[in-house]
């Protein structure tokens, strides 16, 4: 019907009127168009820049290298002092798994006097503490006799305190000097290192890391999983509805979008705990006798339930983009066609939601991975997810790089679901809004 | 109206429809069709004829009354096991399908086999010409292409009643002319039952064995194409089918077949009676613009002829169009053929015109 | 038009400059914050006309920390925990206050005498002694009332929810001495894989039956709310609910385990001056015994003791709700920072992992 159109590959070179490639002159004339609406966007694309790309970057480099051990930015000047500049030549010199020799002893002993009189000795401290705990106290107390101390040296620090022959300590030590280092990635693995360097699994009391991974993963599938079954009848009934009726409940679903977090939390807590308000209707009804009330809350229900309400709109709002343009025609030709409504709504409804479905899940998903405040506030124990190991991280023990890891880990596993949907239903099929 | 002599194939039994039980969409509807026939439910938008052929499809049941198909009521009979074909106004080819698995959408839920599938939806597909179509998606069609397919879709499975909402609304003026055809020449090759929904009276007069004119939830009339053009029963029909000039007048004098009316300007004419009945009685009388005479060698013996001015002067191409002033009304239209010698007449010039008393119908005032 | 806006900005600049006689304090903010602003910044401002504004924060080491890392310090003095203060001197982000400015107790008493063991550090003042403790509603234990920690972990004679403070700090402590260790021998214990693993055990006992807390303010609404009927807690949060409004919970101390907290100075604190003179201001006997008038923590210098009078509400004796009362160190530990600071790593990541399994 439509050749009309003559196949533009056939045409030969045109030329304007004055002979000139006419590719050319199009391109002149549409460089400034598009000069102009670099411009435009120059903006967003900068402030993405500062506010996101480097942040990342940031995160990246800093779950590879801590420069604790090795550099220390003076407050004053502003300037950076390597530190334990002798102990790293040292390193250098010697391979894996050396004893460490009076000489090493001396450079220790020169690299704790000078952390000590630059005020870096705390930093150092925690940096080797993280990889071999209960030496922070080691360093500080050894930094403050540093300078008294004689050859030799190997005995004189030995004196203060016996741990300074511990093989893992300066094996931690020499993983700290390097620049780059995986054990941070390790860590966030629940891998360690041993005396030799070896990579080995931390004992199984502190393992904890693998075990949220898989827990967050899950938890976040099966919250994905419930707010599509909650949230698909609403989004056809909203998409279903003269306009003027479903514009009112869109503002029900949009609710939970204008209460802060904290305070749709905090109601979700006052609704379940044990005396809340749920519980005492059953007590009250007699559905549950007063020794058996339910604990919904603390726990991953109440993870699930807060988790579920809050990010509900996140599912309802691409269904609702999808199912609103979808004619009912569609259904009624396939009702028409002898298909039973079962079949009408999975052969060919739901197939043409598919593209809102994945954005939702997608969606859900990604923010289910990374919310913290509400399983902090209503998880409990069993319902503690990653990312509050990353903000334990981030704001309790300091340990950025362990969080820059973890982080990075989540990342990782988010951009691989992308890709993996990517590949199995094709991004163009996602539609946010 | 005539009576189908054969037992009627689809019945409408003294059907209502109301939505918000206050006002009723469709009123008291009595409809019999035979096997075979091709009729076209034509009316402005809310007439109540898109309602009528949803509640024979299934998807709107009706407040009272009875829809019988092939002598059953079918009012209990979900959409999906009434075996009716459909095509819709937007065609709703499923997206996410090839055309082919279009087609064989209907024929899998019913259960066949897939070499009998590809067979029978390879022949529907020859059928509209579209048969090296079979793996291209909707979104790949032209407009007229997916309408094509779109019928295939609703004879693949053989349904003896085939319904069409609007089939065309979509297509530039060309294509619609041309699928009229096809649609016509498919109903006259498979021997189909069709109801056929539409707002356009070329297309109905096109296509239809016979044609119901709905308004305000009745059917005005139901007859042949000619016979809805020629002979319309009603002002409303009149003045929906094709174009008409219309003048106003009080009944003189009546007989069987011959009416006098009195304009309101005091001129006499002749008219026949189509549903007028008392002498005084307030009427608008109907002429169709290409039966009124202008050249006094045409005029019809003993008909009355009535004074007119030209306004206007049109030139269509194929005709002409005069538009006059007549007993008062200055949109008197005259449509006369360009033939050869045809006068053009100068807008100020006065003369008599006529027209057969026959084709001036005497009808209800509204 | 543009000319009397450059003018008023540069008087305004001008104005601000010359009205530099103000200085930034950081703290908790809350009923703590409320002690320090009456106590402290209120007194302050009327001797010198120096203006102090408070900053609130969840935990001013974090911010301090970023600021001084950042090289860009609007705050002059913040008020950390012990642990938090030392950790930060060592990493040279707080300014090395020289002991010899803090004047001599008022009855007397040489400073470094007068302020408790350790409590001034090479860049600390400490103002307070609080005290994690345990507290139960009243309500729901009539009869026998639970009075030593090691009640707090026994659920068959007092049954019920309870709540704790998520974190290896403090329960680990807690959770020895209900199990019969002596305070003086916790920490000992806890340096060994044995000591780790019997407080981790005691700790197992309750763990289906606990609610975890993280903000100070959880405790004494879990309380309120039923939702627990004994919990962990800071012990001025539970005075507070107790004794300003009323609420039916009762303190033990016994097994309690306390700390310091006091005032820093954050390295390039922009009024270094002004921020010297509101901190010994602050930390001399009567300000740390008018601060003890409005919450119940322990001031810091001995010579405070005795002037510490009675609570805002004109009849409340303060002394015995002080968690340094003679009568509740009968059982008490005073938080190891040492410990901590070697350990937390390790307990924490520990911690999670039994907290998770």
């Amino acid at each position: 019907m439509s050749d009309a159109v003559s196949d533009p590959s056939r045409s030969e070179t045109l030329t304007t009127a004055d002979g000139k490639p006419l590719k050319a002159a199009l391109a002149r004339a549409q460089a400034r168009n598009r000069r102009r609406a670099f411009y435009l966007v120059l903006p967003l694309l900068l402030f993405v820049v500062v506010t996101f790309l480097i942040p990342i970057g940031q995160m990246l480099s800093m779950s590879v290298n801590n420069p604790a051990f090795y550099s220390w930015k003076d407050r004053d000047t502003g300037e950076k002092v390597p530190l334990m500049v002798d102990l790293r030549a040292w390193f250098d010199e010697n391979p894996v798994g050396t004893e460490p020799d009076e000489a090493a002893y001396a450079a220790l002993a020169a690299g704790l006097a000078h952390a000590r009189e630059t005020k870096s000795i705390g930093q150092i401290g925690t940096r080797i503490n993280y990889e071999v705990s209960g030496t922070r106290s080691m360093f500080t107390k050894s930094a403050r006799r540093a300078e008294k101390l004689e050859p030799p040296f190997k005995e004189a620090l030995l004196d203060i305190d016996e741990d300074w022959a511990d093989p893992r300590l300066w094996s931690a030590m020499r993983n700290a000097s390097k620049s780059f280092t995986v054990d941070f990635y390790l860590a966030a693995l629940d891998y360690t290192r041993d005396a030799d360097g070896n990579v080995v699994k931390v004992e199984e009391e502190r393992a904890v890391y693998i075990l949220l991974f898989k827990r967050t993963l899950v938890l976040s599938a099966f919250i994905t999983l419930l707010t599509l079954v909650l949230g698909f009848p609403i989004a056809h009934l909203l998409a279903t509805l003269p306009l003027r009726h479903s514009n009112l409940l869109m503002i029900f679903v949009l609710l939970p979008f204008w209460t802060s977090l904290l305070v749709r939390t905090t109601s979700w807590i006052v609704l379940l705990q044990s005396q809340g308000v749920i519980n005492d209707v059953w007590v009250a009804t007699g559905l549950i006798g007063d020794e058996n009330r339910l604990q919904m809350i603390y726990n991953q229900t109440g993870t699930v339930i807060a988790m579920t309400h809050i990010l509900l709109p996140f599912m309802v709002l691409p269904l609702y983009s999808v199912m609103r343009p979808i004619d009912p025609s569609y259904v009624r030709a396939a009702r028409s066609l002898g298909a039973t409504s079962w079949t009408a709504f999975r052969r060919v409804y739901l197939p043409q939601t598919v593209p809102g479905i994945g954005a939702g899940g997608l969606l859900v998903f990604i923010l289910a991975v990374g919310y913290y405040i509400t399983p902090a506030l209503v998880g409990g124990s069993s319902g503690q997810l990653i990312s509050n190991l990353i903000a334990f991280h981030m704001q309790k023990s300091l340990n950025w790089s362990l969080a820059a890891a973890l982080a990075s880990l989540l990342l990782a596993g988010v951009l691989l679901l992308y890709w993996l949907y990517d590949r199995l239903v094709g991004i163009d099929n996602l539609k946010l809004g | 109206m005539t009576e189908p002599a054969d037992p009627p194939f689809v019945e409408f039994d003294r059907v209502q429809k109301s939505y918000d039980g206050e006002t009723l969409v469709v009123k008291d509807l009595n409809l019999q069709m035979p096997k075979g026939e091709f009729l076209t439910m034509l009316g402005p938008s809310g007439s109540g004829k898109t309602t009528c052929l949803m509640m024979l499809a299934g998807f709107e049941t009706a407040t009272h009354g009875d829809i019988r198909l092939d002598g059953k009521p079918i009012n209990n009979i979900p959409p999906h096991k009434r075996g009716i074909g459909m095509v819709f106004q937007n065609y709703a080819l499923f997206p996410h399908m090839t055309v082919a698995e279009n087609l064989a959408f209907p024929l899998e839920v019913r259960g066949e086999a897939k070499t009998d599938r590809e067979a029978r939806v390879h022949t529907a597909l020859e059928m509209v010409q579209m048969g090296d179509f079979g793996a291209r998606r909707p979104a790949q069609l032209s407009g007229g292409q997916r309408q094509r397919v779109a019928l295939a879709r609703a004879l693949v499975f053989e349904p003896e009643l085939v319904l069409m909402d609007e089939p065309l609304g979509a297509l530039d003026k060309q294509l619609r002319e041309h699928m009229q055809f096809e649609i016509k020449h498919l109903h006259e090759k498979l021997g189909i039952t069709v109801v056929y929904v539409t707002h356009d009276q070329t297309e109905a007069l096109t296509m239809s064995d016979r044609v119901a004119v709905f308004n305000d939830g009745v059917i005005q009339q139901l007859a042949p194409p000619d016979e809805l053009y020629e002979r319309p029963q009603n002002s409303f029909v009149a003045g929906f089918i094709g174009e008409n000039n219309r003048l106003e007048g009080k009944i003189e004098g009546i007989e069987a077949d011959k009416a006098v009316v009195r304009l309101k300007t005091g001129e006499l004419i002749d008219a026949t009676p189509v549903n007028v009945t008392s002498v005084g009685q307030e009427t608008l009388v109907s002429i169709r613009p290409e039966r009124v005479e202008f050249k006094p060698e045409n005029f019809d013996e003993g008909a009355h002829t009535i004074e007119a001015e030209v306004l206007e002067f049109i030139y269509m191409g194929d005709s002409f169009r005069t538009r006059l002033r007549v007993a008062g009304h200055d949109d008197f239209v005259m449509k006369s053929r360009n033939m050869l010698g045809q006068e053009r007449l100068q807008p100020g010039r006065k003369l008599p015109i006529s027209w057969h008393p026959q084709d001036a119908r005497a009808l209800d005032a509204m | 038009m543009k000319k009397t806006l450059i003018l008023t900005t540069a008087l305004a600049g001008f104005a601000m400059s010359a009205a530099a006689q103000e200085i930034s304090v950081m703290s908790w903010g809350g009923a703590y914050g409320k002690s320090q602003i009456e106590a402290y910044h209120k007194p302050f401002t009327e001797k010198t006309g120096i203006k102090v504004i408070s900053v609130d924060a969840d935990n001013p080491a974090t911010p301090i920390k970023a600021q001084v890392e950042a090289g860009n310090v609007t705050i002059d003095v913040a008020d950390v925990e012990y642990a938090d203060a030392v950790r930060l001197c060592d990493e040279g982000l707080l300014e090395e206050i020289d002991p010899a400015i803090l004047p001599d107790g008022a009855d007397g008493t040489p400073a470094m005498d007068d302020f408790l063991p350790g409590a001034v550090t090479d860049c600390l003042v400490t103002t307070i002694v609080f005290s994690t403790i345990f507290a139960y509603d009243s309500t729901k234990f009539a009869d026998t009332p639970p009075t030593s920690i090691s009640d707090f972990f026994d659920l068959e004679a007092f049954p019920g929810k309870r709540g704790l403070r998520k974190g290896a700090k403090a329960n680990l402590e807690m959770a020895l001495m209900a199990d019969g260790v002596a305070p003086e021998e916790v920490y000992e214990m806890l340096e060994t894989d044995e000591g780790v693993d019997r407080a981790f055990a005691k700790l197992d006992t309750i763990k289906d039956s606990v609610v975890w807390w993280e903000a100070g303010a959880q405790p004494p609404q879990l309380l309120a709310d039923g939702e627990v009927s004994m919990t962990t807690a800071y012990n001025g949060r539970i005075f507070n609910a107790a004794v300003g409004e009323g609420q039916p919970f009762v303190t033990v101390f016994d097994g309690q385990v306390y700390e310091y907290d006091g005032y820093v100075i954050p390295k390039g604190a922009p009024n270094l001056e002004a921020a010297l003179d509101f901190l010994v201001f602050s930390t001399e006997t009567e300000q740390l015994a008018e601060q003890a008038k409005w919450i119940s923590y322990g001031p810091a210098r001995k010579s405070s003791g005795p002037l510490v009078g009675l609570y805002q509400d004109g009849k409340t004796e303060m002394g015995p709700h002080m968690p340094t009362a003679a009568e509740n160190l009968k059982k008490a530990l005073p938080s190891d920072f040492e410990f901590w600071a070697d350990r937390d790593t390790e307990l924490n990541e520990r911690f999670n992992a039994w907290l998770a399994g």
